[in-house]
Formats: structure tokens, C-alpha cells, sequence
């Protein structure tokens, strides 16, 4: 038999869960439809708070010369820095430049592999977002071969 | 409900390198069909992974991620035996989690 008294509590935690689980998530749909909107490189970083970019050696970002395939290619965005928020991949001449963005905490290296789709040869970005607003990138040509005969 | 996904996660030193491949249409929503209508999109938006029940990842996605997603990270102090568990969610609201052994 189930008292007022716990079933109010129930309900209590109940809605705490709700508000835990759906706030976050609709600041994240805004979040993610600016980021998602954004034409270019620093749009996109701009909308992760970032402020304008500057080329750095300490960001690497990993891909093909030549990628035969454009819709899978490898990409690897890192950085040995510390005080790292946000790592971006964006590719520059995609519909859209953002790939994806990965929120770095104490708990994980700077340090994503994956692949992306690019609709044509473009500029790659890794950018990273620093704690204090800077932004870091390096950047990287790859070339698609649409023929896809290796060529 | 979607395929499960592959986890792969291993220890070398004091992190563990989790590889992650997902089963996802990752549809961009700029192709169109035979009939010409523009195929919507439907793609993961939102990757979350965890360690031991810790979130220590959360990714935001767009379409340009590629079909049946992989993904790498490290996770730092994992040790052989640790649950790392992987989640995803796409725009239709459908998610999806799977967890791994580190070893």
C-alpha cells in the first residue's frame, strides 16, 4: 500500500528527472541548429563561443591527400593542449561547414576520430575552443576523387 | 529500434581507446528521391558515451557525419574491466544505447 506522502515524493522525483532531462536537451537543439546553420568555418566556431581564429601548431588534424570516396573519409581532430572546451571538425565547402562537435571534458583526451561526408575537394578544419574563448585550428586540403577508380 | 552498435574498447596505459561504429542511415537531407522530392534528413544529433556510468563525452552531429558512424576517443584512468557505455540519439527522437567491456 503506497502512502500520500510517497506518492507525492515519487512524483516529486519524477518531475526533477523531467526537467534535468528536457531542459538540457532543448538548449542543445538551439545550440545545435546555429551550428548546424553556419556557412562558414568562423560562423561555426562563433557559435560555439569561440572568438575569431588563429592558426596554431598545437592542433593536428588528420585526413587523406586524396579521398576516393567523399562520402566516408577519416578525419582526426586533436590537440595536446590543456583547457580545451570544444573541438570542431568542419569541412569549408560543404552545404553546411559543421561536421561535428565534440564537448572535451577533464575525462577524455582531445583526441576524436571520425568520418565525414564532403561533397567536393575542400579546406578541413580542427578547431579547438578554449576555455577563455580562443580558438585554435589547423587545417588541411583533401581532395575527392568522385571517379572513385583511385585516380 | 536500430542495430546495435560495436563498441571496441581497450586499454593501453592509463586511458583506453573506445572505437565505436554505429548503424545509421545518416541521411543529409539535400539528396532527392527518383521522384524528385527531397529525401528529409535524418541523421544522430546528439552522441553521449559514459565510463563506469560517468558521462565523460558528449558530441553534437550534423549530416555531414557519414553513414553507420564511427567514432574514436580515449577515455582517461580506464582500466581493464570498466563499462564504457555509448549513446545516441537522431532527429526522429529514436535512440539508442550499447555498452562494452574495456579490455
Amino acid at each position: 500500500m503506497q502512502t500520500r506522502r510517497e506518492t507525492i515524493q515519487q512524483s516529486m522525483v519524477v518531475a526533477g528527472l523531467l526537467a534535468t532531462a528536457g531542459f538540457p536537451q532543448f538548449a542543445h537543439a538551439a545550440f545545435n541548429k546555429v551550428g548546424f546553420d553556419a556557412k562558414s568555418v568562423q560562423d561555426a566556431v562563433k557559435a560555439y563561443g569561440g572568438g575569431s581564429i588563429s592558426e596554431s601548431k598545437d592542433v593536428t588534424i588528420t585526413g587523406p591527400d586524396i579521398a576516393e570516396n567523399g562520402a566516408v573519409v577519416p578525419l582526426g581532430a586533436s590537440t595536446a593542449l590543456t583547457g580545451v572546451k570544444h573541438m570542431l571538425v568542419l569541412v569549408e565547402k560543404n552545404p553546411s561547414a559543421l561536421v561535428a562537435m565534440f564537448h572535451v571534458s577533464d575525462a577524455v583526451d582531445a583526441n576524436f576520430l571520425t568520418r565525414a561526408k564532403m561533397g567536393q575537394s575542400s579546406d578541413v578544419y580542427a578547431v579547438a575552443i578554449m576555455a577563455d574563448g580562443k580558438a585554435l585550428f589547423a587545417k588541411k586540403e583533401v581532395k575527392v576523387t568522385l571517379g572513385g577508380c583511385g585516380g | 529500434m536500430a542495430d546495435p552498435m560495436r563498441i571496441r574498447a581497450q586499454a593501453a596505459g592509463d586511458k583506453a581507446t573506445i572505437r565505436v561504429l554505429m548503424s545509421h542511415e545518416m541521411e543529409s537531407g539535400q539528396r532527392k528521391d527518383a521522384a524528385g522530392k527531397t529525401v528529409p534528413a535524418w541523421f544522430i544529433q546528439e552522441v553521449t558515451a559514459t565510463h563506469n556510468g560517468k558521462p565523460v563525452l558528449s558530441a553534437e552531429w550534423v549530416p555531414a557525419v557519414s553513414k553507420n558512424p564511427f567514432l574514436q576517443f580515449a577515455v582517461k584512468g580506464a582500466k581493464a574491466g570498466d563499462k564504457i557505455a555509448v549513446t545516441w540519439k537522431d532527429n526522429k527522437g529514436d535512440t539508442r544505447t550499447d555498452e562494452a567491456t574495456v579490455s
